[in-house]
C-alpha cells in the first residue's frame, strides 16, 4: 500500500464517520421539527435531546478533521476545491454555525422556541444538500479552468440530473440512517411509542434511498463512464451492500433486533461508500487532480500518519468511554438520571 | 470583480471572522482552567461555594464554546476558501500542527460532553475533577498548535525553495520555528489572564448590583489572584516577544515604535500621533527600546530606513501596540492592588469605584487581545508568509467574496447577540442564592 492510498483511506474513513454521525444529528433535528408540526413532540423530543446533547460537539469535529486532513495530505485540493467551492461551502458553514450554536443555546440556555426548532430541522436538510455538491463536482464536468483560475460552472451544475440525484440521495439517506438509529435508541430506552414512530419513518425512507442510489449509477454511466466501469468491476461489493439493506429492512419490518438492524445499515453504507470511493480512484477531481499528483511530500506524509496513529491511540479509548457513558448506559438512556451541569 | 477586490474582501472577511472567533476562543482556552481551579479548591477546602462556582462557570462556558466551535470551523475552512494558493504551498510544510490541532479539539470535545453530563454521577467528586484535565489540556493544546501555524507564517523555516520547488521539508523544524516559543506562551498566558479577569468582572458586577453574597466575594478574590499571576507572566513574555521581534522581524518592531532611523540608546515611544512623518505629543522613555530589544540600554536598534518601502507594515500598528501594552500594565496594577489591599485590609479595594474598575477589566482584557492580534497580523504586512509569499498572491480568484462577507457579517451579529442574550437570561433567571437554596432543599444541606 502506498502512502497516497493510506492517506486517502484515512480521510475516507473519517468522512464516513461524519456521514453517519452527522446524518443522525441532521435527521434527528428534522424529525423533531416534524413531530412538533404534527403535535407528536412529546414522543420524540426527550429521546433526541438525550442522545444529541453530549455528542453534538464531537459530530462537528469529524467534519473539521476531514477538511483539515485533506489539505494536509493533498495540498493541491486547496487550490481546486478551495477556489471553486467558496459559495456552496460558505453557505454550508453558515448553516452549520447557526445550527450548532443554537442547539447549544436551546439545550443549555432556554428551551422551547417553536419557530427555531423548525428552522433547525430545515437547516439540517440544507447542509447535506450543500455539502454533497462536492461529490457531484468531483465527478468532473462542472469546473472551467481559465488562465489557471478554476471556477464553478453553476449552469452546468444546476441543470445536471446527477446533481439532483446526489442531493436527493443525501437527503433521504440522512433521514433513513437517523430513523434506524433512533428506532434502536428509543427501543433501548424502553419507549414504545417513540420506537414505533421512528420505525415507521425508517421504513418510509428506506426506499427513496435505495432507488436514488441505483439512479446515480445510471447517471454516472453517461456522465463519467470511467468511474462507472470501475464500479461495475466491483459489482459484488454493491451486491453485498444491497443484501445488507434488505436485512435491515427485514428486521425493522419484523420488529426485532433493532441493534442488529443498525449495524447492518452501517455495513451497507460502509461497503457502498468505500466501493464508490475506490472506483473513483485515482481521481480526487476528475480529470484535473489525482491522489498522486496532489500528494504532499514524503516527510510530511509520514509525519501526518505518525500523528494520526498517536491521535487514534488517544481518541479510540475516549470515544469508547463516551459511548459507554451515554449510548450504552441504560440508566442514562432511560432518563433515570439527569446529571447535566 | 477584479483580483484586487478579491484580495481586499478576502482580507476583510478573514479579519472579521478571526476577530469574532478569538473572543470566544480565548475564553474557551482559559475558562476550563478556571473551572478546574475552582473545583479543586472546592474539594480541598470542602467548600460548596467553589463547587457551585465551577458548575455555574461550566454552564456559561458551554454557550461560549458553542460559538467558538462553529466560528473556529468557519475560519478553518475559510483558510482554504479564501487563500487557496497559500494553503496549497503552506499545506506542504505546516499541515502537521493543523492536523494535531483537530486531535486536541477532538479530545476536548469528547471529555467536555462527558464532564457536562456527569455532575452528581460520581460518588467521589475527585473523579469528576479528573475529567476536566483532558478538557483543559485539549483546549490549551489547540491554542498551542494553531499558534504554531501562525508562528510559522511569521518565521517560515523547515524547507528549501529551489527554483520554485519545495525541497528538504522538515515538518518538525517548521513547527519549532523561532517565533513559536514567545507566540505560543503569549497566546496561552493571555487567554488565562483574560478569562480570569472576565470572570472577575462578572463577580464584581454582581457585588455592585445588589447581591452581597460571600459566594461572589470568594469568586472575586480567586479570579483576581489567578489573574494577577497570569498578568505578570504576560508582561514577562511580552518582553521576550520584543527581543524576538528585534532579532527576527525588526521591521515589525520598528513600525510599532515609529523608530525610523537606526540608532543606539533608542527611546521607547509611548502614545503620540504621526503627522507627516513627525511624531508629536509622544512620551519618550529613554533607552527603553534598546532594553526591550536587546536588554542593553545602548544597543543599536534597526530603524525603518533599512527596509524597502514596499515591505514596511502600516504605521498605525503603533496605536494597537500601545493599547495592548497599556491595558496589560493597567491590569497588572489593578490586580496587584486588589490582592495587596485584601491582604493588608485596605478599605478602598471594596469601594464602589474600585469594583467598577474591575468590571471594566474584563472587557478591557478582551480589547487588549484584539489589539494584540491586529498588531501581530497587520505588523507582518505585506507578507502572508514572511519573506516568501505576499498577501495579494495568496487570495482566491473567485468573484463572490463580497457577498460572502455580508453573509458572514450577518451570522456573527446573530451569534453575538444570541450568546449574550442566552448567557444573561441563564444567570438572571437562576441567581446563586436561589440555586444554593434549591440544592440544600434537595440534599438536606449536604452537598459534598
Amino acid at each position: 500500500m502506498t502512502l497516497e492510498i493510506i492517506g486517502i483511506t484515512v480521510l475516507w474513513t473519517f468522512l464516513f464517520g461524519y456521514l453517519i454521525v452527522a446524518s443522525i444529528d441532521f435527521g434527528a433535528g428534522f424529525f423533531n421539527a416534524y413531530s412538533l408540526l404534527t403535535g407528536r413532540q412529546r414522543i420524540l423530543t426527550n429521546i433526541i435531546q438525550r442522545y444529541l446533547s453530549p455528542v453534538w460537539e464531537v459530530t462537528n469535529v469529524f467534519f473539521v478533521f476531514f477538511f483539515v486532513g485533506i489539505i494536509g495530505f493533498f495540498p493541491k485540493t486547496a487550490f481546486y476545491y478551495g477556489t471553486t467551492l467558496l459559495v456552496p461551502a460558505s453557505i454550508a458553514l453558515i448553516l452549520l454555525a447557526i445550527r450548532g450554536s443554537y442547539y447549544a443555546f436551546e439545550t443549555y440556555g432556554s428551551r422551547g422556541h417553536k419557530g427555531y426548532s423548525f428552522m433547525y430541522g430545515i437547516a439540517g436538510l440544507f447542509i447535506p444538500a450543500a455539502l454533497s455538491t462536492v461529490l457531484t463536482i468531483s465527478e468532473g464536468g462542472f469546473i472551467n479552468v481559465v488562465n489557471d483560475a478554476p471556477s464553478l460552472d453553476y449552469d452546468a451544475l444546476f441543470s445536471s440530473p446527477l446533481t439532483w440525484a446526489i442531493v436527493v440521495l443525501s437527503l433521504s439517506s440522512v433521514l433513513y440512517i437517523s430513523a434506524v438509529f433512533l428506532t434502536w435508541y428509543a427501543n433501548t430506552s424502553g419507549d414504545r411509542e417513540a420506537t414505533n414512530l421512528m420505525r415507521k419513518y425508517a421504513l418510509i425512507w428506506a426506499f427513496p434511498t435505495i432507488i436514488t442510489a441505483i439512479g446515480i449509477m445510471v447517471e454516472l454511466s453517461s456522465h463519467n463512464p470511467e468511474h462507472y466501469n470501475n464500479m461495475l468491476d466491483i459489482w459484488w461489493a454493491f451486491g453485498i451492500s444491497f443484501l445488507l439493506f434488505i436485512g435491515t429492512v427485514w428486521l425493522l419490518f419484523k420488529k426485532k433486533n433493532y441493534g442488529m438492524a443498525f449495524w447492518m445499515l452501517g455495513g451497507q453504507f460502509l461497503i457502498a461508500f468505500f466501493a464508490y470511493g475506490f472506483a473513483h480512484l485515482p481521481y480526487l477531481l476528475y480529470p484535473y487532480l489525482t491522489i498522486y499528483d496532489s500528494f504532499t511530500n514524503e516527510a510530511m506524509a509520514i509525519a501526518l500518519i505518525v500523528a494520526f496513529i498517536a491521535g487514534l491511540a488517544l481518541l479510540i479509548p475516549s470515544l469508547y468511554l463516551l459511548l459507554r457513558l451515554f449510548l450504552f448506559n441504560k440508566d442514562y438512556v432511560r432518563g433515570n438520571k439527569d446529571n447535566h451541569a | 470583480m477584479g483580483n484586487e477586490e478579491s484580495v481586499f474582501f478576502s482580507r476583510l472577511l478573514t479579519e472579521m471572522t478571526l476577530s469574532f472567533h478569538i473572543i470566544y476562543a480565548t475564553i474557551g482556552v482559559g475558562i476550563p482552567l478556571m473551572i478546574m481551579i475552582a473545583q479543586w479548591v472546592g474539594i480541598k477546602k470542602n467548600d460548596e461555594h467553589y463547587i457551585l462556582l465551577a458548575r455555574r462557570w461550566a454552564r456559561g462556558f458551554v454557550i461560549t464554546v458553542a460559538v467558538g466551535v462553529v466560528t473556529g470551523t468557519a475560519i478553518g475552512m475559510q483558510l482554504s476558501l479564501l487563500w487557496p494558493n497559500f494553503m496549497e504551498l503552506a499545506g506542504n510544510i505546516i499541515a502537521l500542527p493543523l492536523f494535531m490541532e483537530t486531535f486536541a479539539f477532538f479530545f476536548e470535545a469528547i471529555f467536555l460532553g462527558i464532564y457536562l453530563y456527569t455532575w452528581d454521577r460520581f460518588e467521589n467528586q475527585k473523579k469528576h475533577l479528573l475529567l476536566l484535565i483532558p478538557v483543559a489540556v485539549g483546549a490549551s493544546f489547540s491554542a498551542v498548535f494553531i499558534t504554531i501555524v501562525n508562528a510559522f507564517m511569521n518565521a517560515p523555516q523547515g524547507f528549501d525553495l529551489v527554483d520554485g520547488e519545495l525541497v528538504n521539508i522538515s515538518p518538525l523544524l517548521a513547527m519549532f520555528n523561532p517565533a513559536m516559543p514567545t507566540k505560543v506562551a503569549h497566546v496561552v498566558v493571555t487567554a488565562y489572564m483574560t478569562s480570569a479577569f472576565v470572570l472577575a468582572s462578572i463577580a464584581a458586577f454582581r457585588l455592585l448590583k445588589g447581591s452581597n453574597h460571600i459566594y461572589h466575594k470568594k469568586a472575586l478574590y480567586l479570579t483576581m489572584k489567578v489573574g494577577l499571576v497570569f498578568a505578570i507572566a504576560t508582561a514577562i513574555i511580552g518582553d521576550f516577544s520584543g527581543k524576538y521581534l528585534a532579532e527576527y522581524q525588526p521591521e515589525k518592531l520598528a513600525a510599532a515604535e515609529w523608530h525610523f532611523e537606526t540608532e543606539g540608546n533608542a527611546p521607547l515611544v509611548l502614545y503620540g500621533v504621526l503627522d507627516d512623518g513627525e511624531v508629536k505629543y509622544a512620551i519618550k522613555i529613554p533607552f527603553a527600546l534598546s532594553i526591550l530589544a536587546h536588554a542593553d540600554p545602548t544597543a543599536e536598534v534597526l530603524g525603518l530606513e533599512e527596509f524597502p518601502e514596499d515591505e514596511i507594515p502600516p504605521l498605525y500598528i503603533h496605536y494597537l501596540f500601545d493599547l495592548m501594552v497599556t491595558i496589560g500594565m493597567s491590569m497588572v496594577t489593578l490586580s496587584a492592588l486588589y490582592w495587596l489591599g485584601k491582604r493588608l485590609k485596605w478599605a478602598f479595594v471594596d469601594s464602589k469605584l474600585f469594583r467598577w474598575l474591575i468590571v471594566l477589566g474584563g472587557p478591557a482584557s478582551i480589547i487588549a487581545i484584539e489589539a494584540g492580534w491586529w498588531f501581530a497580523e497587520v505588523g507582518r504586512q505585506p507578507w502572508i508568509l514572511r519573506g516568501l509569499m505576499r498577501v495579494e498572491d495568496a487570495a482566491t480568484t473567485s468573484g463572490d467574496v463580497d457577498i460572502m462577507l455580508y453573509l458572514f457579517a450577518g451570522l456573527y451579529i446573530v451569534l453575538g447577540i444570541g450568546s449574550i442574550v442566552v448567557l444573561t437570561r441563564m444567570f438572571k433567571k437562576n441567581p446563586v442564592e436561589q440555586e444554593l437554596k434549591d440544592r440544600h432543599a434537595e440534599k438536606g444541606g449536604d452537598i459534598l
